[in-house]
């Protein structure tokens, strides 16, 4: 026993070393399987704050550019606006319409924190639990997509950004209507690649891609980019097409989180498909 | 001793910030991340015991975790290296042991002396940082030439901070 004892002091330090190295080991796994870490992430207390402090500083040097997108989304809205349409006959009724239901309900947050450098990148929004905020919502800006809600704590959420090697979108070419999805890979931020289209589609550069629908988590036709390069590996069946992002994820502030509200129902209907097997 | 325990808890925190605020957000092409926090370890006086260098190790690798909502990463890689440094200092110790009270900076130990023992420390560090991020033998190449760049930039980065320690005056 005595022995064992003086095993252990001699060696104190190497089985602290290994001690601390399996929690890291446990931490990192954990961690990486869930990303539910309560305490140690950014949408923590303390460092969320922080952050929120050092936006609100750097918030005053992009306030013209800000004004500018706000005031271009205003006039959009306006135009789509009842008012801003006149009757052209003057015998058309307007007829309360039931068959629309309203799908999305939109809320706005700003970006506080963010990374576009890493494989995985995460934004950090001032939006939290208090504000109804649920992880698996998507979330936009004006000009784009940007990523899918994962952790919420009160005042804070992060979003796993479109910039994350396990973050696949399901996007549409708006002209021909063909479906696949955007995946993101380490390296320029600005460029992701649209996987899935089949070689006889037609392609051109400066073709728009936008959201498919496909995904509960983003309504059809949210601008994604537009095709910057593409070319048919010789030998496959798909294009390897190119994509430069209409957002610019280094300057993102406003955002909207999206909530849709028959994704229940959506899940619900799909979910027997998979009983049924 | 309380003094100078005080001074490395404010250092840490101005660490901490520096490299959680300013240095992550900095990048070259996406491609090289400079990571200046792991200074701290390398600072250390000789005859911090062992045991505390690992602790502190850990303690300033969840902290700058929490920053970057990578937990686990960082922490490990500044593990294995708060280990490795014992093993560092005892195998380039300079003839008759190091002297009391004395710290590992370049005024005291030499350029040379400073710089062989920083790089092999930050190498480590980064390699494991690199390594464990990308978690792919596919990109070997790709992880190993940032984890380069990037102990080239922290290298520049700590032995700036040097030059801002060195004191002429109480040059022996």
């Amino acid at each position: 026993m005595r022995d064992l004892i003086r095993f252990f002091t001699k060696n104190s330090f190497v089985f602290i070393f290994l001690f601390l190295l399996t929690i890291s080991f446990v931490l990192l796994v954990k961690n990486n399987n869930y990303q539910n870490s309560k305490v140690f992430n950014s949408s923590n207390f303390l460092i969320g704050n922080l952050h929120a402090t050092i936006n609100n500083i750097n918030g005053y040097f992009n306030l013209k550019e800000e004004n500018k997108e706000l005031a271009e989304q205003n006039a959009r809205l306006q135009s789509s606006n009842i008012l801003s349409f006149t009757k052209i006959f003057g015998t058309t009724v307007i007829i309360k319409d039931t068959s629309y239901f309203q799908k999305y309900v939109y809320s706005s947050a700003m970006a506080i924190n963010g990374t576009t450098n890493n494989r995985e990148n995460y934004f950090t929004l001032d939006k939290g639990t208090l504000n109804g905020i649920k992880a698996g919502m998507g979330v936009v800006s004006s000009t784009g997509v940007v990523g899918t809600v994962k952790n919420v704590s009160q005042n804070f959420c992060s979003v796993m950004s479109v910039l994350h090697e396990k973050n696949a979108v399901s996007a549409k070419i708006k002209k021909s209507g063909y479906i696949g999805s955007i995946v993101w890979e380490l390296g320029d931020y600005r460029v992701a690649q649209l996987k899935d289209i089949p070689n006889h589609v037609k392609l051109q550069i400066g073709d728009t891609i936008i959201t498919s629908g496909y995904s509960l988590v983003y309504p059809e036709g949210i601008l994604i980019g537009r095709i910057k390069e593409f070319y048919l590996p010789e030998g496959e069946n798909f294009y390897t097409i190119k994509v430069e992002f209409s957002v610019d994820y280094k300057k993102l502030s406003h955002v909207f989180i999206i909530k849709s509200l028959m994704k229940e129902e959506q899940q619900k209907l799909e979910a027997l498909n998979d009983i049924a097997k | 001793m309380i003094v100078t325990v005080f001074k490395q808890v404010v250092i840490f925190f101005l660490l901490v910030l520096f490299q959680g605020l300013i240095l992550n957000n900095i990048e070259f092409g996406s491609y090289v991340v400079p990571f200046l926090y792991v200074i701290f370890i390398l600072a250390l006086p000789f005859e911090t015991p062992n045991w505390l260098v690992l602790i502190i190790g850990f303690v300033l690798g969840l902290t700058i975790d929490s920053f970057t909502n990578t937990l686990g990463m960082h922490t490990s890689a500044t593990v294995i290296m708060a280990f490795c440094r014992a093993y560092v200092l005892k195998l380039i110790k300079p003839r008759g042991g190091y002297e009391f009270s004395s710290k590992p900076t370049v005024q005291m130990m030499g350029l040379s002396w400073y710089f062989l023992y920083a790089t092999v420390l930050v190498f480590i560090h980064h390699f494991f940082l690199f390594y464990i991020e990308s978690f792919k033998i596919s990109q070997f190449f790709y992880t190993f030439g940032r984890a380069i760049a990037s102990v080239f930039f922290t290298m520049v980065l700590v032995l700036i901070v040097q030059l801002f320690n060195y004191k002429p005056s109480t040059k022996e």
